[in-house]
């Protein structure tokens, strides 16, 4: 039995927001708000008891990982390195870079204390190309001179926040994710085990290391517990990040929304449509049934059509498959237009099989690729078939219900990806 | 004990061959594009010799034998 420290330094008292203060925090606010970094006595132990998870997407308890890297350095002899996610493909999020720019410090305290637990002597923190975050988080460090972390960017993709596309790149290679055998974990950056943790789960563990588990738990519900960063996207406005806690209603979280709703997007673009009485729950992958992914939620007016949005999505996802795994390529730009044929009604009325090949070509890319690009396109488009399906319907007799054609959700642009280096 | 052995293939390197499906019948047939469907169940053990020979004989080395160790 491991014996949990007590908590490093005093508990603040109110409740939300932790992560994310109003204004950017140079190194003196944020130690004068938060305390010094803690030391990482049984990190692993307090993180499970803190029941922590992974905010990057897929919501993996971070101990397990954290334990799993530091054995396969104990195992291979070498000096493990860990890595901040701070990529952000996703274009409909929006936290990440909300956290580094307000907060660097904390993800920065995450990132030292997580290294010194598993004697990890090299850091990364890697953000997307053009995001602009360089320029801040030099000057962070810029403040802490006796710690060494390395900046990078990565290239403006979808998957490039992928872990072994991610710990490739560092690495030299080009960037694309790899055959996941051996796992990152045993080898990763320069073929040494790598823990790789999103940005917001590094603030999360930089907090936890100082309060400990009781007080992370004073938010969040017992199954999923703690805050957590979304993107919130109303049509109209521009989209909003907030903290919240696990379990909040999600019209809380939504607020005073100007119009009816149709259906709800949780999880963002590798995420899942749900019908607007989804409104009425909680925010929590148990009471929604389909997971949060990053934290991306979207409100689909009554008047816009859920096929045309899930049309321009997967459109813009099937451009950013990597095309290097074969069902992938083939399957993902036939999903792509088979749906973009469903979406416009004069299209959809003469082609009666539409259904049949998006249902066929969902199921042949589903768990076959070397990264869950696909898998995640596939849980969209069988939402969308689901909640949208009398749309559907309408569209192969030939008319569409929606008044409204102004676009939602936020698509890059309509060309392809930044070119491989 | 031996650890479960299954099937696998690295979609980076698969190029379509279907030299697998020809030698493991039984295990692998191919997709509408030519890409290899898996049976991914645990191989019975008077199976493996055969799976390794055609993990083997796969042009881009594409089809793997791997431990039952999850992701
Ligand atoms: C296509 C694809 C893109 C991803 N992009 C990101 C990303 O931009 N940022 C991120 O933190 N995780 C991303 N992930 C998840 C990472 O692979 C990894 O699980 C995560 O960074 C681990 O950190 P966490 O456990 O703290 O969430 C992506 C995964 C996939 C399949
Ligand atoms: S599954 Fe698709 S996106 Fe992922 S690595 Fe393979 S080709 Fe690229």
């Amino acid at each position: 039995m491991t014996t949990i420290p007590r908590p490093a330094a005093a508990v603040p008292h109110e409740v939300l927001p932790r992560l994310l203060p109003r204004t950017p925090l140079d190194l003196a606010a944020h130690t004068a708000r938060y305390g010094p970094r803690a030391g990482t006595g049984a990190l692993s132990a307090v993180l499970a008891e803190a029941g922590l998870t992974g905010r990057g997407g897929a919501a993996f308890p971070v101990h397990r990982k954290i334990d799993s890297v530091a054995a396969a350095a104990r195992r291979s002899g070498r000096a493990p390195v860990v890595v901040a996610n701070g990529c952000e493909g996703e274009p409909a999020s929006h936290k990440d870079a909300t956290l580094l720019r307000l907060a660097p410090h904390l993800v920065l305290d995450g990132l030292l204390t997580a290294a010194d637990a598993i004697g990890a002597r090299t850091a990364h923190l890697a953000v997307e190309r053009g995001s602009g975050l360089l320029p801040g988080l030099r000057a962070a460090l810029s403040e802490r001179p006796g710690d060494r972390v390395s900046l990078a960017e990565v290239p403006r993709r979808f998957i490039s926040g992928e872990s072994s596309a991610l710990t490739g790149y560092l690495s030299g290679g080009n960037g694309l994710p790899r055959f996941p055998q051996p796992p990152t974990r045993e080898r990763g950056v320069g073929g040494a085990p790598t823990l790789v943790q999103n940005v917001e789960t590094l603030a999360q563990l930089a907090l936890i290391a100082r309060y400990g588990p009781g007080w992370f738990r004073t938010a969040g519900t017992s199954a999923e517990p703690g805050s957590m960063l979304c993107t919130v996207h109303t049509a109209g406005t521009a989209p909003r990040v907030f903290e919240a806690s696990a379990g909040t209603p999600l019209r809380r979280l939504f607020g005073p929304l100007p119009y009816p709703v149709q259906a709800v997007l949780v999880g963002g673009y590798h995420g899942s449509w749900l019908p607007a009485a989804a409104l009425e729950r909680r925010l929590a992958a148990a009471d929604l049934g389909v997971p949060l992914g990053a934290g991306v939620l979207a409100a689909l007016p009554a008047d816009r059509c859920g096929l045309v949005e899930t049309a321009r999505v997967l459109r813009y996802l099937a451009l950013e498959s990597a095309g290097q795994c074969g069902p992938c390529l083939n399957g993902l730009p036939r999903i792509a237009a088979a749906f973009a044929d469903l979406a416009d009604p004069s299209r959809a009325a003469w082609a009666p099989g539409l259904l049949d090949d998006l249902a066929r070509w969902s199921g042949l890319v589903e768990g076959r690729g070397v990264c869950h690009h696909p898998d995640g396109t596939v849980r969209l488009v069988r939402s969308a078939l689901t909640v949208f399906a009398a749309e559907a319907y309408a569209h192969q007799s030939g008319h569409c219900t929606a008044g409204n054609p102004t676009a939602v959700l936020p698509v890059p642009s309509e060309t392809a990806p930044e070119a491989l280096r | 004990m031996t650890p479960d052995l299954h099937l696998a293939v690295d979609w980076t390197a698969c190029t379509a061959h279907g030299l697998c499906a020809e030698l493991l019948p039984e295990r692998v047939t191919l997709d509408e594009w030519g890409y290899p469907l898996l049976d991914d169940t645990p191989l019975p053990r008077e199976a493996v010799r055969r799976a390794g020979r055609a993990a083997a004989d796969c042009p881009v080395l594409a089809l793997k034998l791997r431990r039952n160790a999850g992701r």
